[in-house]
């Protein structure tokens, strides 16, 4: 058993303090019976009340999961697709191909929500939610396909090579041996897609119309006026899904890996 | 060499399969058509001048008047709003403030994300994927609230005054939110996990009997570390610092939400244009002069991912 010098420690606590720390203090005043937000006031659960009254809000969060599940869907589909053609296919065109698929890792959210704006412009489709879920796939479908990828890139291929000398074509060797092999990362492609979709804000703000308020953007015009204990309720709920799906599908995973090995 | 097995190994000239074909096309269309061609669309209207109409920029590309159309168009494309960036400091201060910005907070990121991801590397190989998940999971929950977290606490009367305050270290509260501090604190918060999984990746691959070689011919620990282990991290501290480097340059969330209004960084600077302004083919040039900064780290980065991906390619035929 190898053990942490006291450097290391301090390392990791100090860390995983600076990481918590805000989310717990944001948690806990999201049931301050206070108004004023820096005031404690005793425990309540006032502003989850009054958030479920607050209609504006709900639609927007309603708007923002069906437009991060479809588009995750749509990017899963996507970037699983140009993973295999990236490291399982060589086609012409394959260095612009993976450019293509990198940049946008790294892209300023800015450039790419303009960018598609004026594209929505310059073929005159209204912005919607529509315009949002197409921004969405194509910023999140790169990020799928890095989490396959690198799944596909480390497994074993003679597998599918047996597959495929016993004379099983290549389409029905992905579904019956490929794809269970990289349903792990497919699925956790999936949840990082959704999840980066819930949370966009600039992109989403540059694609949208009217009538189109995702929660991101409800959110933001509220923070900008300062803090509101609402606020703080509406985050604490979002945190609590979040958590509680990623703890949930890594326990899935480790329940897989547990009977396979 | 990765040759495709999905495919039966060929001369590289056949065709591929339907199928295969596909696979190929659909990604490929996808984002030639929302990731390229956006990106022309923005350079040609960064050469158009502002015009009161809808869209609110000219000339506009009339294909309907054929070939005079095309001519009128390529004689209405200017430079003049280059022209306006480089003689308007307001812009020059604004791309050099988000490059200043950037990278302090990345060299800020390394000094927190080196000894994070270290003593993570270090901990034991049980502890390990807990560790990994415990950094990961902030980074699931939206970034829109982790940042405005940090307005609870850094604001006026906030918690951070009130402790301050209470441990007698301050006689009067601190201005803390609208300071380029604020930005610092929020830009380490929120891209900590982007530097700590690169760099952790490439300690943890490290073999340890290196260390114990160095330590049996002499050489102190702390010194072990600088001469051995992070010249080897070399790969991931790269990664790392790109990978914050460049998304930071562009920020808008968290200078708009903790800094001041003095001075924008240019990711707010092209907002402005954009939505108060309404000035599309300024915030256009201001995109394409953006993109052409970046344009050297991003090749950089994208050729660290494309040697590691052949590297682990390479590793999972063996």
């Amino acid at each position: 058993m190898r053990r942490l010098s006291l450097t290391n420690v301090v390392a990791l606590g100090l860390g995983l303090a600076f990481l918590y720390a805000p989310i717990a203090i944001l948690i806990i005043y999201s049931f301050n019976a206070s108004r004023l937000v820096t005031v404690w006031g005793g425990w309540s659960l006032r502003w989850y009340a009054a958030l479920a009254g607050d209609r504006a809000m709900i639609e927007a969060a309603l708007a923002s999961l069906g437009v991060a599940a479809v588009s995750a869907a749509l990017a899963t589909m996507l970037g699983t697709m140009a993973a295999v053609a990236l490291t399982r296919l060589r086609f012409r065109g394959r260095t612009p191909f993976a450019a293509m698929i990198y940049a946008p890792l790294v892209m300023p959210e800015v450039i790419t929500g303009l960018s598609l704006l004026l594209l929505f412009v310059a073929v005159s489709l209204d912005r919607g939610f529509l315009t949002i879920i197409i921004a969405h796939t194509t910023l999140t479908m790169c990020f799928v396909t890095v989490v396959v990828q690198s799944r596909l890139a480390g497994f074993d291929r003679s597998l599918e090579e047996a597959a495929m000398d016993l004379g099983c074509p290549p389409g029905r060797t992905f579904f019956a041996i490929t794809l269970p092999l990289i349903a792990p990362a497919v699925v956790a492609g999936f949840l990082l897609a959704f999840s980066l979709s819930l949370d966009d804000l600039v992109v989403a703000s540059f694609t949208t119309g009217p009538g189109a308020t995702t929660l991101p953007i409800r959110i933001y015009s509220e923070v900008r006026l300062g803090v509101k204990p609402e606020i703080n309720a509406v985050c604490t709920i979002f945190i609590a899904v979040v958590a509680v799906a990623v703890v949930a599908a890594s326990l899935i995973e480790k329940g897989r890996n547990g009977k396979t090995a | 060499m990765m040759i495709g097995s999905l495919e039966r190994p060929r001369d590289p000239g056949r065709a591929l399969s339907p199928g295969a074909r596909l696979v190929v096309a659909a990604p490929y269309l996808w984002l030639a058509a929302f990731f390229l061609v956006p990106f022309l669309i923005v350079l040609k209207i960064s050469l158009s001048e502002t015009a009161i109409a809808v869209p609110p920029y000219t000339p506009v590309l009339d294909l309907a008047a054929g070939l005079e159309g095309v001519r009128n168009f390529i004689a209405g494309l200017s430079f003049a709003n280059y022209v306006t960036l480089a003689g308007d400091n307001l812009y020059i201060f604004s791309y050099l403030k988000s490059l200043k910005v950037a990278a302090i907070a990345t060299a800020l990121l390394l000094a927190c994300g080196i000894p994070l991801a270290y003593a993570m590397a270090r901990a034991p190989r049980r502890a390990q994927p807990l560790l990994v998940m415990l950094v990961v999971l902030p980074f699931w929950t939206s970034f829109l609230i982790r940042v405005y977290a940090w307005v609870n606490i850094l604001q006026h009367d906030g918690l951070l005054n009130q402790a301050l305050l209470g441990l007698g270290l301050t006689a009067e509260p601190l201005t803390w939110l609208a300071t380029d501090t604020a930005v610092y604190i929020g830009l380490v918060y929120s891209y900590l996990p982007f530097m700590v999984l690169p760099l952790y990746a490439s300690f943890e691959k490290q073999d340890e009997t290196l260390l114990e070689a160095a330590a049996d011919l002499g050489c102190p620990r702390w010194k072990a570390f600088f001469v051995v282990t992070l010249p080897l991290a070399a790969r991931g501290i790269a990664a790392g610092a790109l990978l914050c480097f460049v998304p930071i340059v562009g920020e808008f969330v968290v200078p708009d939400l903790l800094g001041g209004s003095r001075s924008a960084m240019i990711g707010q600077t092209l907002w402005t244009e954009f939505f108060a302004n309404k000035d599309w083919p300024v915030a256009s040039a201001v995109a394409v002069v953006l993109l052409a900064l970046l344009m050297a780290p991003i090749a950089l980065y994208q050729h660290l991912q494309t040697r590691d991906l052949q590297a682990s390619g390479t590793e999972g035929r063996r």
